[in-house]
C-alpha cells in the first residue's frame, strides 16, 4: 500500500471521524446529565436529516446552513418529549425506560417511513462532486466542510457547559442530583433543557451528515449504534471522549478499509470496542465509578 | 469536559440496544383463501436497500396478468409480500404467502432472500419461479419445486468475459490490469468467485490485480474507492447493488479516479434511479446482465405496456426477467389447466417457450430446473439511457471505449 493512498486514508478518517464524535455528542449529553439511555438517538438525527432534505428541497437551502433551524427543531422536540413523556417514567426500571425510547424510536422510523417513503434521498449541491487537491492529498470538499462545521458546533456545545450560567446548572444537577435541589435549581426544567440540547446537536448532526449520506428511514438504527460505540469508547458522559471515540472510530475504519479489506471494517469499530471494554470499561476519557 | 461519573449500566445498554435492535414485524396467518383464478405469490424488496429495485421489479409484475391475457393465457391474481432486503422477513413473508393460499410463487431478486424462500417453498411443496437471482446452489441442491430462469454466477461470468473480449476486439483497446470490487452479500461473493475461478479460460488481455469486498449497506464508500484507486488498475469491475453504485460513483469523481471504463456485471449501474441521480457522470458504465432482445414479439408487447404504464421508463432485466417468470407461471397454468402444484410442476418441467422476452433462443429447463441458454448482453448508459451495445446481433448503438473522463464531460 503506497503512502498517497494510507495518507489520503488518514485525513478522510479524521473527518469523518469528527462528524461521528459530533453525531455520538447528542447521546452523551442526555446520558451524562439525565442518566437515560437515548435509543431514539439514531431516529432523531435521521428527522435532523429528513428536515435539512426538506429546507432543501423548499427553499434551496445548503444543509449547513439549514443547521440552525434544524437545531432549533430538534431542541423543541426533545425538550417537550423529556418534559411530557420521559419525565413519566424516570423513576421506573432501567428496562421499562429502554422500551419506551424503543417505542419511540420504532414510531419515528414509521412515520418517516409513510412521509418519506423507504427510498434514499439526498441533495445534490454545486460542489457536491468537488476536492481540493493539496500535494499528494485529494481531499472531498464535503467531508471538509462537514468536519468544520461538526468542530464549530461542538465547540459552541463545549463553550456553552463551561460559560454559560444555564450550562454549569445542567453539569450541577449532572454533579449532584440533591445538591442541585437542595440549592433551588428547578431539575426538571433543566433536564428538559439537556434533553432538548442533545436533541438539537442531533439534529445539527443529522443536516452536517446529509452532505455526505442519503437518508433513509432505515439508516437510523446503524446510527444509533455507532453512537454507542463511539461514546464507550470515549467515556459515557464525556463530550471530549465523544469527540475522540469518533475520531478513532473513522480512522480505524478508513485505515482497515485501505489495510485489509473494506468489508472488515466495521469488525474493527467492535474490535476497538472490546478492547476499550476489557481495559479501560470507563472508557478512554470516562472516570471509573467509585 | 466531564458531564458526570458514569455508572456501569453497559451491560443494560448494550442488552437494550440489541432489543431495540431486533425488533420486527410478525406476520398473522390468515385464512387460505379460494378462488378460481391463478394465485401468484410476488415476494420482492419492497423496502430496505434493495427497495427501488424490487418496487422496479414490481412494475413488471403488475403488467403481467392483462399482458399474458391478451396473448391467450389464463387469469392470474397477485398476492404481494415484501422481504424488506432481508433473508429472514423473505422466509417469513413466503410462509405467510402460501398461508393466504398461493398456488405458485416469484421473486426475491436477491440471492440470499431467494435462497431463503425456496426453502420454504420446497418444504411446502408449492412452486417457485425465481425472476432474479444468480447463487448457484439455488440449482445445484436438488430442489423439487424451485425453477430458474436467470443466469447462474458462472454464467453471467462467462458472458461477460465474452462480450468484454468482442468489446475490446471492435475498440481496439483493452486494460491490461483490473480490479474487481464486489458487494459481500450471497450474490456478490458468488459472482466474484465465478469470474476469479474462470478468468484464466478465457485468456484476458488483463489480470486481476486485486479483489475487494465489501458492504453495500456501509454509511460511507470512500475507503473502499480510495482502496480501489490505490491498485493503479486501468480499468474496475464492479459486481454492486444500486445504492452503492451511486455512492461508488460520486466517490469516484470526488477522489479524481479516472480508469479507462468502468465494468459491472451486477444491478445498479443500469438503473434509471441510478442514471437519473448522476446524470451527465452516468454515461459510458457498460453492464455485463441478463438483458431483453428487443426483436422478439413479446419483448415489443412488454416496451409498449411498460410505455402506457410508466412513460419514459426504460425497460431493463428486472422488468424483462420478472415479466417472463410471470410468463413461465402462465405457460405452465395454461398446459397443467390446474392450480394444483403437482400439476403445475409437472408442467413447469416441460416448459418449452420460443415467445419470450430475455435473450437466447427461449426458456427450457434441464434436470436441475435450470434454464442453461439464457444469454446476456452488453449495455451502456448513454445520455440516460441503456443501449445495447453487444453481442453484435443485438447492438443498438456503438461502444464509447475508453468512457469519457469526469472532468472532461460536458
Amino acid at each position: 500500500m503506497d503512502v498517497e493512498t494510507l495518507a489520503n486514508a488518514l485525513v478522510a478518517g479524521i473527518l469523518t471521524g469528527m462528524v461521528y464524535g459530533l453525531s455520538a455528542l447528542g447521546l452523551s449529553v442526555i446520558f451524562g446529565v439525565i442518566r437515560i439511555v437515548n435509543f431514539a438517538h439514531g431516529e432523531l438525527l435521521v428527522i435532523g436529516m429528513f428536515a435539512a432534505l426538506v429546507l432543501f428541497r423548499w427553499l434551496g437551502l445548503d444543509p449547513l446552513l439549514s443547521v440552525p433551524l434544524v437545531a432549533a427543531l430538534l431542541f423543541v422536540f426533545g425538550y417537550l418529549l423529556q418534559s411530557l413523556v420521559i419525565r413519566r417514567v424516570a423513576h421506573l426500571a432501567d428496562h421499562m425506560q429502554f422500551l419506551l425510547l424503543a417505542a419511540i424510536a420504532i414510531a419515528m422510523v414509521s412515520g418517516c417511513l409513510i412521509v418519506f417513503g423507504p427510498d434514499p434521498q439526498g441533495v445534490q449541491l454545486d460542489y457536491a462532486l468537488d476536492s481540493f487537491a493539496v500535494g499528494l492529498l485529494v481531499i472531498d470538499k464535503t467531508r471538509l466542510y462537514a468536519a468544520i462545521a461538526a468542530v464549530l458546533v461542538a465547540g459552541l456545545l463545549l463553550a456553552f457547559f463551561k460559560y454559560a450560567t444555564v450550562g454549569r446548572a445542567i453539569r450541577a444537577c449532572a454533579d449532584n442530583y440533591l445538591g442541585a435541589q437542595v440549592v433551588g435549581l428547578n431539575v426538571g426544567r433543566l433536564y428538559a433543557l439537556t434533553f432538548g440540547i442533545g436533541s438539537a446537536c442531533i439534529g445539527a448532526a443529522g443536516c452536517i451528515i446529509l452532505l455526505l449520506v442519503d437518508v433513509h428511514p432505515y439508516l437510523a438504527p446503524g446510527y444509533t449504534l455507532l453512537a454507542f460505540i463511539v461514546v464507550i469508547i470515549g467515556g459515557m458522559g464525556s463530550l471530549f471522549g465523544a469527540l475522540l471515540g469518533g475520531v478513532l472510530i473513522g480512522v480505524a475504519e478508513a485505515m482497515a478499509a485501505v489495510v485489509i479489506q473494506p468489508s472488515l471494517k466495521t469488525a474493527f469499530s467492535f474490535a476497538l470496542l472490546i478492547v476499550v471494554l476489557l481495559l479501560r470499561p470507563q472508557g478512554l476519557l470516562g472516570k471509573a465509578p467509585h | 469536559m466531564e458531564l458526570a461519573t458514569s455508572r456501569p449500566r453497559r451491560r443494560a445498554v448494550l442488552a437494550g440496544g440489541v432489543a431495540a435492535l431486533v425488533a420486527g414485524a410478525a406476520p398473522f396467518n390468515i385464512g387460505r383463501a379460494q378462488g378460481s383464478k391463478l394465485k401468484v405469490g410476488v415476494l420482492l424488496p419492497k423496502s430496505g436497500l434493495q427497495a427501488q429495485i424490487g418496487i422496479d421489479c414490481q412494475r413488471a409484475a403488475d403488467l403481467a396478468p392483462a399482458l399474458l391475457k391478451s396473448k391467450g393465457f389464463g387469469d392470474m391474481e397477485l398476492v404481494l409480500g415484501d422481504t424488506e432486503t432481508n433473508p429472514q422477513i423473505a422466509r417469513a413473508q413466503a410462509e405467510k404467502l402460501i398461508d393466504q393460499g398461493i398456488h405458485v410463487l416469484t421473486g426475491c431478486f436477491d440471492s440470499g432472500q431467494t435462497l431463503a424462500a425456496a426453502q420454504v417453498c420446497e418444504q411446502k411443496g408449492i412452486p417457485f419461479v425465481v425472476n432474479i437471482a444468480a447463487v448457484p446452489s439455488l440449482t445445484e441442491q436438488g430442489f423439487k419445486t424451485v425453477f430458474r430462469n436467470f443466469p447462474t454466477g458462472p454464467m453471467i461470468a462467462t458472458d461477460a468475459f465474452l462480450l468484454q473480449k468482442e468489446m475490446y476486439a471492435a475498440t481496439g483497446k483493452a486494460p491490461k490490469t483490473v480490479v474487481l470490487m464486489h458487494v459481500n452479500d450471497t450474490f456478490g461473493t458468488s459472482q466474484a468467485d465465478a469470474i476469479t475461478k474462470l478468468i484464466d479460460k478465457f485468456d484476458m488481455p488483463y489480470k486481476i490485480v486485486e479483489r475487494i469486498s465489501y458492504d453495500p449497506a456501509a454509511r460511507d464508500l470512500s475507503a473502499e474507492v480510495r482502496k480501489g484507486k490505490g491498485t493503479n488498475a486501468e480499468a474496475v469491475w464492479f459486481i454492486s447493488r444500486l445504492n452503492d453504485a451511486i455512492l461508488m460513483t460520486r466517490e469516484m469523481i470526488k477522489q479524481r479516479w479516472e480508469p479507462m471504463g468502468i465494468i459491472s456485471s451486477g444491478p445498479g449501474w443500469y438503473e434509471g434511479q441510478y442514471m437519473q441521480a448522476l446524470g451527465k457522470h452516468g454515461d459510458d458504465v457498460v453492464s455485463l446482465v441478463p438483458w431483453y432482445d428487443p426483436n422478439k414479439p413479446m419483448s415489443k408487447a412488454l416496451v409498449a405496456a411498460m410505455q402506457k404504464a410508466h412513460a419514459g421508463l426504460t425497460v431493463n432485466t428486472n422488468h424483462a426477467h420478472t415479466f417472463e417468470a410471470m410468463l413461465i407461471i402462465a405457460d405452465a397454468y395454461k398446459r397443467a389447466g390446474a392450480t394444483d402444484a403437482a400439476k403445475l410442476i409437472a408442467a413447469l418441467e416441460k416448459t418449452d417457450i420460443k415467445d419470450n422476452v430475455t435473450v437466447g433462443p427461449g426458456v427450457k429447463f434441464d434436470e436441475k430446473h435450470q434454464n442453461p441458454k439464457t444469454r446476456c448482453s452488453a449495455v451502456q448508459n448513454r445520455g440516460g439511457k441503456n443501449l445495447a451495445i453487444f453481442p453484435a446481433e443485438a447492438a443498438e448503438t456503438k461502444p464509447v471505449w475508453p468512457m469519457t473522463p469526469w472532468s472532461k464531460r460536458a
